[in-house]
């Protein structure tokens, strides 16, 4: 076939000497423009692979002779971040947790990075938004176990709660008064329908006032004669509308039946102080954060990046 | 091989070159017209940045301001926020109305006298006769070999072109940014890197656009001519030539003509050609490379001048009244062409369009709300059995001062709110804000109601200001309780 090759008179153009049906195709050269930017995009290349890292070969790869490479880049400007951070984070850790809500800057910091260490620390149980789970107390709500103001919040991260390894974690124990059997089941039916009554849930009838008696004797010690709970023995309140585990009277008896043994674990030893007065902040932050310290200046002004 | 072999000519070239244009200077009506033109507009690119306008201490004293970093557009008494871009679409409309209107009343005036494509070149084309001189010497040069005096009168030539187009591109960035602070910038290198770099664009455009481009932008780039070329009618003014009394044509000065003399008036003098800055020929008819410049009709009517015939060989007329005239007929005043159906149709548009903005920006609201629900969690159980929502409100204070503005509930009878950060104890249905001037605050709110059993309930926020002059925006919004989400 390649003999057949001519040139079209029309066009000047030599033909790549095929012919189907007296049809031909001219071999028509590339546009000169296009072939210099296919060799110039070449050499680009070649010269890409030899300043940055490129070929792969048994143990390892070319680094390039830059020394270039995106896992640098990446730890230069964490670096970079946490040297623009220093300062605040020097500030952060000489400033006594109580005393943070005075300085409205700090504060607002705190908060900010506090939600950025929640999200890899703690979402696990008490979930991405803080409204925790059955058993996982909501961090939003205006009811604390052990203490919601600032303070208090801090202490629980640092030490826990129900760590048996741990002096001083925040510990109680309610008794399984089903199993143990100190209470029957009536009587177990009897205390729930009590606490069923002072919860405002149910009218007290005449189980809810057996109830009463055996609250008097097993339970005061802990939730308080008027069910109110107690901070120091992490006791909660039974009369508001928060519930732990829930507030019907299923769970009720089967709390009552077998105890309830929430643990948290300790972050003093996981964390630095500074992430975990930034998480207390935040966690303060969320609505339910007691003993608010009225600053004047206001933090949260969002300028829209005007200078 | 059955190939048939049908051509015998030489290759087709699909590929014209450029003809070069040397156009010759001219002086009259047009020409004159075109100079104040060309003045008006230079002067209107060149100072609108340097003005200035109080605007007061919160926002920049420029009078005319494309605040790209910053997403605010000034302009005069008028500050545009990015969400009120729709006034600036309205502008843009107004300009494509505009210019239907103004091709359908007098046909390419935009391409002939205003176009920065043409003010430049029209620019540069009075350096380059400065420089070369008139269109003789022009053309001799240009055919004359690369020596000494070629080259010194080139980089003369491009020199001068180069400065012009770099006071061009470098106008162009001053309506970005505070004037003379960029031109101080600019000048000690301290300026942004997009500032060199779009003066560096904007001078190379100029000058290849303005210098050696030219007429080819306007018949091969541009999109307009095809636009406008659509919308011209029998009754838009366009400049035309009269062949009726100018065919056929005579060669050279002749005798005053008898009554069977059988010449037309034009005497093909060809000055309608060498004036034209487009290289054509008007006694062709409308054509696409005519941008109705009117510098031919200067040139013809001096020459009707001197042979002693009337002037208006080449005019501004229209189709229509070149066919009247033609039969002997008096054609119609251009005034009156110009009140007409589709005249007073695209003018009724573009000034409804105008006063709807005008309208729209007089009675604008310069204070605005919203607000959006937290929704992870939706609601918070609090412990004496009521329910909370959060909130994030941001109030939007449009004004170039600070303003105290208060915010309300509407609706949710027993509803309070406080600010995060703020306490229950000091809930209550309105709290106030300072907003700074020129800004959006964003207030993160703590909303309780005291009947979560309602379930979903619609209320709204409400912010007024507390000044003198007002104002107040609202924004609708629902509470959540547990009885939807159960």
């Amino acid at each position: 076939m390649a003999e057949n090759k001519r040139i079209d008179e029309p066009t000047g153009t030599e033909t790549v000497g095929h012919e189907w049906d007296g049809i031909e195709e001219l071999d028509t050269p590339m546009p000169r423009w296009w072939l210099w930017t296919l060799y110039a995009t070449i050499i680009w290349g070649i010269g890409y692979t030899v300043i940055y890292p490129a070929w792969p070969g048994i143990t390892g790869y070319t680094k390039g002779v830059i020394g270039w490479s995106s896992e640098q880049e990446f730890r230069d400007e964490v670096a970079a971040a946490t040297e623009r951070r220093a300062p605040v984070l020097r500030a952060l850790a000489a400033t006594p947790i109580e005393r943070l809500p005075e300085d409205s800057r700090l504060l607002q910091f705190a908060i900010v990075g506090g939600e950025s260490a929640f999200k890899q620390y703690c979402v696990q149980c008490h979930g991405s938004g803080a409204a925790g789970a059955k058993g996982y107390p909501n961090l939003n709500d205006d009811e604390w176990l052990w203490g919601g103001d600032i303070k208090a919040i801090e202490f629980t991260l640092v030490h826990g709660i129900r760590n048996p390894d741990h002096d001083e974690t925040r510990f109680s124990m309610m008794p399984a008064f089903g199993r143990d059997g100190i209470f029957s089941s009536q009587e177990i039916a009897d205390v729930a329908n009590y606490v069923r009554a002072i919860s405002g849930q149910d009218t007290a009838g005449d189980s809810a006032r057996r109830g009463s008696e055996l609250y008097a004797q097993q339970c005061v010690a802990c939730h308080g004669v008027d069910g109110k709970g107690d901070r120091e023995q992490g006791a909660p309140n039974l009369t508001d509308a928060i519930w732990l585990y829930g507030g019907d009277t299923e769970t009720i008896r089967e709390t009552l039946y077998g105890s309830r043994y929430g643990v948290m674990p300790r972050f003093g030893e996981r964390l630095d102080p500074v992430t975990i007065k930034m998480l207390a902040a935040y966690v303060h932050s969320l609505g339910g954060g007691e003993r608010y310290v009225e600053v004047a200046a206001d933090p949260e002004v969002e300028v829209d990046e005007r200078p | 091989m059955n190939a048939p072999d049908i051509l015998e000519e030489p290759p087709v070239q699909l590929y014209e070159k450029r003809k070069s244009v040397f156009p010759q200077a001219v002086d009259g009506t047009f020409r004159r017209l075109k100079w104040a033109v060309m003045a008006v507009t230079l002067a209107i690119y060149y100072v609108t940045p340097w003005i200035r306008w109080d605007r007061g201490p919160y926002a920049p004293d420029q009078a005319v301001l494309v605040d790209l970093a910053n997403r605010r557009f000034f302009m005069f008494g008028i500050e545009i926020w990015p969400q009120e871009f729709y006034y600036i679409v309205g502008l843009l409309v107004m300009a494509g109305v505009g210019l239907f209107l103004v091709t359908s009343a007098v046909g390419r005036a935009w391409c002939g006298y205003a176009c920065p494509q043409t003010v430049w070149t029209d620019l540069f084309q009075h350096v380059e006769r400065f420089i070369d001189g008139d269109r003789n010497a022009q053309i001799k040069l240009q055919r004359a070999p690369w020596g000494p005096r070629k080259i010194a009168r080139r980089l003369v030539k491009w020199s001068v072109w180069l400065v012009i187009a770099f006071a061009t591109g470098g106008a162009w960035i001053f309506y970005f940014a505070d004037a003379p602070t960029l031109a101080q910038d600019f000048v000690t290198g301290d300026a942004a890197f997009i500032a060199y770099a779009t003066v560096g664009i904007l001078t190379a455009t100029t000058f290849i656009f303005g210098g050696f481009l030219r007429e080819q932008v306007c018949i091969y780039m541009c999109p307009w001519p095809r636009i406008q070329s659509a919308m011209l009618d029998e009754k838009s003014l366009i400049v035309t030539y009269k062949d009726w009394r100018g065919e056929p044509r005579a060669r050279g000065m002749k005798k005053p003509r008898g009554p069977d003399e059988l010449f037309g008036d034009c005497i093909d003098c060809m000055k309608c050609v060498s004036v034209c800055p487009t290289g054509v020929d008007i006694r062709e008819g409308p054509q696409i490379g005519c941008i109705t410049c009117a510098l031919c009709i200067d040139a013809c009517d001096k020459v009707m001048d001197q042979i002693g015939r009337p002037r208006g060989l080449i005019d501004y007329a229209t189709l229509e009244g070149q066919e009247l005239e033609r039969e002997g007929k008096p054609a119609p005043s251009p005034l009156k062409m110009l009140l007409r159906p589709r005249t007073i149709f695209y003018f009724a548009i573009w000034a409804g369009i105008g006063l709807a903005m005008l309208f729209a920006v007089g009675t604008r609201s310069r204070i605005d709300i919203s607000a959006v629900q937290e929704r992870n969690p939706p609601y918070v159980q609090l412990a004496d059995g009521t329910v909370r929502n959060d909130f994030t409100i941001k109030i939007s204070n449009m004004q170039t001062r600070p303003r105290k503005m208060e915010v309300g509930l509407v609706g949710l009878e027993d509803g309070v709110f406080w600010q995060r950060g703020g306490s229950r104890q000091l809930a209550g249905r309105i709290l106030t804000a300072d907003v700074p001037a020129d800004s959006v605050k964003a207030l993160n709110v703590f909303v309780a109601g005291t009947s979560p059993e309602q379930g979903r309930q619609d209320f709204a926020f409400s912010v007024r200001a507390l000044d003198s002059e007002g104002g107040a925006d609202s924004v609708q919004v629902h509470f959540s309780g547990p009885e939807e989400t159960r």
